[in-house]
C-alpha cells in the first residue's frame, strides 16, 4: 500500500535535516505504529506524505499503491486515497462543517471520475457516521473545528476519515489531548474502519492508544530514522523502559 | 468665506450642463442645496475624508464612457418575489416597472411629485442630507439634492408584503445619472428595499431614510459588476425609538465606488447595522465611509465591512462612531477587514471613535491579511483543489458581513451569486 524508500527531508527555509533515510513498507490491511521521542521526525513524516509546504525532499521516494506520492498536489494525494488525521486540527471560521465535508467528498469523487453525491445521500451518510462517533447535529452545523473541545476536534477528524473512506490513514498523535473515554470513542471509530484492506499508520508517544488500536508492526523512530522494528511487544518495552535503552543499543 | 477661484471654476464646470428645475416644494429644496454646494465647493484629494480616494473622476465635468458587463448571468434577486421599479439611464421607466400599488405603501416618482406646494417629502428631501453635512462636508450629496433628475418617494404606513426593488439599467455607455430617493417609514412600519444594476457610467445617488419609532427598514443592494463604472452613493438615515435599520451592500468590480453612510440614532433603543462585502480586481477602488451618531440611550450600532482585493485593487474604510453626551449604554461595534490575495493590493482603514458619555461599550477592529495557509493546506489535504479551497476561504471571510442580511432567501441569493463569481475564476 504505502512504500517509503530512503526518504531524506530538510526544512525548506533552513539547513535543518529532519528525515535521514526513512524506509517503511505497509501492506494492505496492515496497521503500523511509529513511536519515538520528541523531535524524532514523526510528524514531519506525516506532513511530507500529505504534501504540506515548507519541506524539501532531498532524496528517496514514497508511493501509494505504486503511484509516486511526492509528485502530487495535496488534493491529488487525498483523491488517491491518503488521509492524515491532524495532531492539531485546523479551525476554519465561516466554513460550515457539513459544507466542508461535502465539498471534500465530492471533490475527491470528481477527481476519481465518480459521480458527486446528492445532498440527500450525503446527509444520510454523514448522519450515520456521526452517530457512532457521538457527533451531534450542532457540531455538524458549526464552522469547522471552531469552538470544538480537544476531544471533539479529534472525533471530527475520525468522522472525516469515515466519510472520505481513504485507503491509507495516517493518525498523527490522535491520542494527544484525549481523556480515557474520548480515546475509546476515537479508537472504536478507527477500528470500525479496519476492513482488512485499508491500511493505517499510527503515530503516537504512548503505548496506551495501541491497547485500543492494535498494531501489526511497531517502529521506533529516532533522529530521522527508523531504528527498530518489531511486533506489538516493542511498544510495551518502550512503555516500561523508555527510549534510552533502544537509543543506546543502536549507537 | 468665498471659495478660492479654482474651486469656483471646478464647480461651475461640473454643474454647467445640469438642469435646476424651479417651482414647487422641490424647486425650493433644490435652491437650498445649490447654496450649500456653492458654499462648500467640490471635494478634492486635499480634504480629510478624500485622502484615500481621489474624487477627480467623480467631480469631472463629464463621465468617461464605460463598457458594461453584458454577461448573460441572471440579475441578482431574480428569484425573489418583489415590486420592481426600473430606472434606465437615471430616468424612471414606467413601462418596465410593476404597477406601484401595494398595501401599506405610497410610491411616487420624484420628477412628478416635485411641483406641488406641499408634500410629505419636504421634511426629508435634502433635510437628512443637510444634517449629514456636519461635521463632515459631503458636497456630492448636496450636488445630488440640487440636480437629481429623478428618484422615488416612498411612504410606508404598514408592513409591506414584499420587497420594493429598484433596478438600474443603462442604454448609453456614457450615461451620467443622478438619482435621489426618500423613504419615510411611519411608526411600526416595515419595508425591505432591494437595489441592483449598473445604473450608469457614472452614478451619483442619495437615499434618505426616516425610520419612525418601532419601524424596521432592511436594505440590500448589489452594485453592478461592470468594471469601468464610477459610483458615489450616500445613505442618510435617522432612527426613532426602537427602530431598526439594516443595510448590506455587495460590490464586485467598478473602477471607483464611494459609499457614504451617515446614520443618526435619535430615539432610545434603536439599532443600526451597516455591512458591506466587496470583491475587487485590478483598477478597482472601493471606499466605505461611515458615520454613526449615537444621540439617544441604549442604542446599538454595528459596522461590518469586508473586502477581498487582488491584482492591485484598493480598498478604503473610514468608519466613525460618535457618542453624544447623554447617549448612555451605547453599544457600538465596528470591524473592517481585508483579504489581500497578493502583494500588490492595498487596504487603507481609518477607524474613529469619539465618545462623550461615560457608560458606553464601543469596540473597533481592523485587519489586513493573506489567505490562511494552514487552513488552505487542511482543505487541500481533504481533497479540495487549490482554487476551490481559496474560494471557500474567501466566502468564509465574507460570511460575517453577509450574516447581517436577515432574510434567508435574500442572503442565499447573495451567497449564491458570490459562489458563482468565484467559481468562474476557478477554472
Amino acid at each position: 500500500m504505502l512504500n517509503i524508500n530512503n526518504l531524506h527531508v530538510k526544512l525548506e527555509e533552513e539547513d535543518k535535516v529532519i528525515l535521514k533515510g526513512v524506509n517503511l513498507n505497509i501492506g494492505p490491511g496492515e496497521v503500523h505504529a511509529i513511536m519515538g521521542p520528541n523531535g524524532s521526525g514523526k510528524s514531519t513524516l506525516s506532513y511530507v506524505l500529505s504534501g504540506r509546504d515548507g519541506y524539501e525532499v532531498t532524496d528517496g521516494s514514497a508511493s501509494l499503491e505504486g503511484a509516486e506520492l511526492l509528485e502530487m498536489e495535496p488534493e491529488e494525494r487525498a483523491a488517491a486515497g491518503l488521509f492524515l488525521a491532524f495532531q492539531y486540527p485546523v479551525e476554519i471560521p465561516g466554513v460550515g462543517n457539513m459544507t466542508f465535508l461535502r465539498t471534500a467528498l465530492n471533490a475527491q469523487r470528481k477527481a476519481r471520475g465518480e459521480e458527486e453525491l446528492s445532498a440527500g445521500d450525503f446527509l444520510k451518510l454523514v448522519r450515520e457516521k456521526a452517530k457512532t462517533l457521538k457527533i451531534d447535529a450542532d457540531m455538524l452545523k458549526r464552522p469547522v473545528n471552531v469552538g470544538f473541545s480537544g476531544g471533539e476536534k479529534k472525533r471530527n477528524e475520525i468522522l472525516q476519515m469515515a466519510v472520505l473512506e481513504p485507503k491509507m490513514c495516517i493518525l498523527d498523535e490522535t491520542d494527544s489531548g484525549l481523556d480515557v473515554d474520548a480515546m475509546k470513542l476515537v479508537s472504536d471509530g478507527v477500528n470500525a474502519l479496519r476492513d482488512g484492506k485499508r491500511s493505517f499508520l499510527v503515530i503516537t508517544h504512548y503505548q496506551r492508544l495501541l491497547d485500543h488500536i492494535k498494531p501489526d508492526v511497531v517502529h521506533i523512530m529516532a533522529a530521522g530514522r527508523i531504528i527498530k522494528t518489531g511486533g506489538p511487544e516493542l511498544a510495551l518495552e518502550v512503555e516500561n523502559n523508555g527510549y534510552a535503552d533502544l537509543l543506546a543499543e543502536v549507537q | 468665506m468665498a471659495l478660492p477661484q479654482a474651486k469656483q471654476d471646478a464647480l461651475a464646470a461640473r454643474i454647467a450642463g445640469l438642469d435646476l428645475p424651479q417651482g414647487g416644494w422641490l424647486g425650493a429644496a433644490r435652491s437650498e442645496a445649490l447654496a450649500r454646494l456653492t458654499a462648500m465647493g467640490l471635494p478634492t484629494k486635499r480634504d480629510e475624508y478624500w485622502r484615500y480616494t481621489d474624487p477627480t473622476l467623480l467631480t469631472a465635468p463629464g463621465a468617461c464612457a464605460a463598457v458594461f458587463d453584458d454577461s448573460d448571468e441572471p440579475p441578482v434577486f431574480d428569484a425573489i418575489d418583489r415590486l420592481k421599479l426600473v430606472f434606465t439611464d437615471g430616468v424612471f421607466d414606467a413601462a418596465a416597472s410593476d404597477n406601484p400599488a401595494l398595501a401599506g405603501i405610497e410610491i411616487e416618482r420624484l420628477a412628478l411629485a416635485g411641483s406641488a406646494d406641499i408634500h410629505w417629502a419636504q421634511g426629508l428631501y435634502g433635510v437628512l442630507e443637510t444634517r449629514g453635512q456636519n461635521p463632515v462636508p459631503r458636497p456630492l450629496a448636496a450636488l445630488n439634492s440640487a440636480f437629481a433628475t429623478d428618484g422615488i418617494l416612498i411612504r410606508v404606513t404598514g408592513k409591506v408584503a414584499k420587497p420594493v426593488s429598484l433596478i438600474y439599467r443603462h442604454k448609453s455607455d456614457a450615461s451620467d445619472a443622478i438619482l435621489h430617493h426618500c423613504i419615510k417609514l411611519e411608526a411600526g412600519a416595515e419595508l425591505t428595499l432591494l437595489e441592483n444594476g449598473p445604473a450608469a457610467a457614472r452614478f451619483l445617488k442619495v437615499l434618505e431614510v426616516e425610520v419612525g419609532d418601532g419601524a424596521r427598514f432592511h436594505h440590500i443592494r448589489a452594485q453592478g459588476r461592470d468594471h469601468e463604472r464610477l459610483a458615489a452613493t450616500h445613505i442618510f438615515a435617522r432612527l426613532g425609538a426602537e427602530a431598526l435599520f439594516k443595510s448590506f451592500t455587495l460590490t464586485a468590480n467598478g473602477r471607483m465606488t464611494r459609499n457614504d453612510c451617515v446614520l443618526e440614532l435619535v430615539g432610545d433603543d434603536a439599532k443600526a447595522h451597516v455591512a458591506g462585502a466587496a470583491m475587487g480586481d485590478r483598477s478597482f477602488h472601493h471606499d466605505d465611509t461611515v458615520f454613526v451618531t449615537h444621540a439617544a440611550e441604549r442604542c446599538e450600532s454595528r459596522q461590518v465591512f469586508k473586502k477581498v482585493l487582488k491584482n492591485g485593487a484598493v480598498g478604503v474604510f473610514q468608519g466613525k462612531i460618535l457618542v453624544k453626551p447623554g447617549a448612555q449604554k451605547t453599544d457600538g461595534y465596528q470591524i473592517s477587514q481585508s483579504l489581500l490575495l497578493d502583494d500588490d493590493s492595498q487596504f487603507l482603514a481609518k477607524p474613529e471613535l469619539e465618545i462623550y458619555a461615560d457608560d458606553v461599550k464601543c469596540s473597533h477592529g481592523s485587519t489586513s491579511g493573506a489567505i490562511d495557509e494552514t487552513a488552505l493546506y487542511y482543505l487541500r489535504s481533504r481533497g479540495v483543489p487549490l482554487k476551490q479551497a481559496q474560494s471557500l476561504l474567501v466566502l468564509a471571510f465574507l460570511a460575517e458581513a453577509i450574516a447581517e442580511i436577515e432574510d434567508e432567501a435574500i442572503a442565499d441569493d447573495i451567497r449564491g451569486r458570490l459562489e458563482g463569481w468565484l467559481h468562474r475564476h476557478e477554472s
